[in-house]
């Protein structure tokens, strides 16, 4: 999935962004324990018509959407291939269907909901544990940069493919691979540093 | 102004055969308005920057920054002293601009519709107004230190330390963020390759091999710089 999409709010009037966004995270985890739990390719389709249709009623750019999602739309039809020769049709349909129904519910509270809302509805989400040790301000930073770590982590990963590209080494996962991973880390090292300078946890 | 100590300060860092002294033996003070770190790559001066506000610890002497020991005192000295780094990009850590900004005021403005405005009102303030909803990913390089500094500022650091805030940037956004850096009221302590950048300081610092070289007159030390890089 493009690094342009994910964790990107696109700001409108439509009820999707109206709706707390507390009520979009309870909702998004009820509708993940619906999708994961009801069994068959029927239902696999209806949830990924669903949601959809609520991507679509989110306003998001649809053009920018799709092309963003070619990378998935193809790992989708990796995964499918195999389900169908591992266990056939149905389950390939049903497989396929509930990962990108999920994608689509993400992505569209992603694009009708500011982190920083995120942030304070989980941060009161998690307020009443603050009695057994939980610190909801940290674990709600750590959820939003979370989000924010998807497109830089994806923008690393196309920097170390053309990397390897350039050196004529398109072929070897060790080249791709490695310095991908060095740059994670130093990139979540650089992201520590940011907010230690910031005083953010102190 | 601040006042910034450093006493008989070393920092050396592990190695697989003991330890490799980073920054020898160091005692600074400094009080100017605008104070150039200069010298070649490696040399300590990003380590000496980062020790004023905690990112490197002291492995021997103190830092002190108006009497708070950044050892100790590590937040209090953090709201005095703030940092900008290199790569925008390692420094902005929210997805939007204006809750990158906003991050930053989580503290003073703990109403979150008090803070947005804030944000905003910070953001218009450097020239970024339009930029609140715009993905930090999608900024140029210019724009993504201009909303570093931003968000750096956004809290009214007594100090600003610069990183090499300029070395990504191409000519017109390097002049534009040398020119608001040395025309921010705040104390600047800038690491910087642009030698008229560090011309323009009121001292500078030759850095080379952990040590202090030269120190004084910028425009003295620049072209001692210059004559033997």
């Amino acid at each position: 999935m493009s690094a342009q999409l994910l964790g990107l709010h696109q700001p409108g009037t439509t009820w999707l962004h109206r709706l707390p966004a507390g009520a979009k995270l309870v909702g998004l985890m009820l509708a993940s324990i619906v999708v994961v739990g009801v069994r068959g390719p029927a239902s696999a389709l209806v949830f990924v018509v669903v949601a959809g249709l609520l991507l679509v009623r989110s306003g998001a750019r649809l053009g920018l959407t799709l092309r963003s999602m070619r990378w998935l739309l193809l790992s989708a039809a990796i995964l499918g291939t195999w389900t169908v020769w591992q266990n056939g049709w149905p389950r390939a349909v049903e497989v396929v269907g509930d990962l990108l129904a999920l994608i689509l519910l993400a992505t569209t509270l992603t694009v009708t909901t500011p982190v920083d809302e995120v942030m304070d509805a989980v941060a009161r989400g998690l307020r009443p544990l603050r009695r057994v040790g939980v610190d909801p301000d940290a674990v709600a930073l750590a959820f939003s940069l979370m989000l924010r770590a998807i497109p830089s982590t994806i923008l690393l990963a196309e920097e170390s493919r053309d990397a390897a590209l350039a050196r004529g080494l398109e072929r070897s996962p060790r080249a791709r691979l490695i310095p991908f991973v060095i740059r994670v880390v130093a990139r979540a090292r650089d992201t520590g540093d940011a907010l230690h300078a910031r005083g953010v946890g102190d | 102004m601040s006042r910034i100590l450093l006493e008989q300060v070393t920092v050396s860092v592990p190695t697989h055969d003991g330890t490799r002294q980073i920054l020898g033996e160091t005692t600074l003070d400094l009080s100017e308005h605008r104070i150039a770190l200069i010298g070649p790559n490696g040399s300590g001066k990003s380590t000496l920057a980062r020790l004023l506000n905690g990112l490197v610890t002291a492995t021997t002497g103190r830092v002190l920054v108006d009497g708070l020991d950044v050892a100790r005192e590590g937040r209090d000295v953090r709201r005095r002293v703030g940092f900008m780094f290199t790569d925008p990009a390692a420094q902005l850590v929210m997805p939007t601009a204006r809750e990158d900004v906003a991050l930053s005021l989580r503290r003073t403005h703990p109403d979150k519709a008090a803070r947005l405005v804030a944000a905003d009102r910070v953001l218009a303030d450097f020239g970024l107004e339009g930029f609140g909803d715009r993905s930090v990913h999608g900024l140029s390089g210019g724009e993504g230190q201009l909303l570093a500094l931003a968000g750096v500022l956004a809290t009214d650091p007594a100090v600003l330390v610069a990183d090499e805030p300029t070395t990504l940037l191409d000519l017109g956004n390097s002049r534009r963020i040398g020119d608001l850096l040395l025309g921010l009221p705040q104390q600047l302590v800038l690491v910087t390759h642009d030698l008229d950048l560090a011309a323009r300081c009121d001292r500078a610092l030759l850095v080379r091999s952990g040590r202090i070289e030269r120190d004084g007159d910028p425009a003295e030390v620049v072209e001692h710089y210059r004559a033997a890089p």
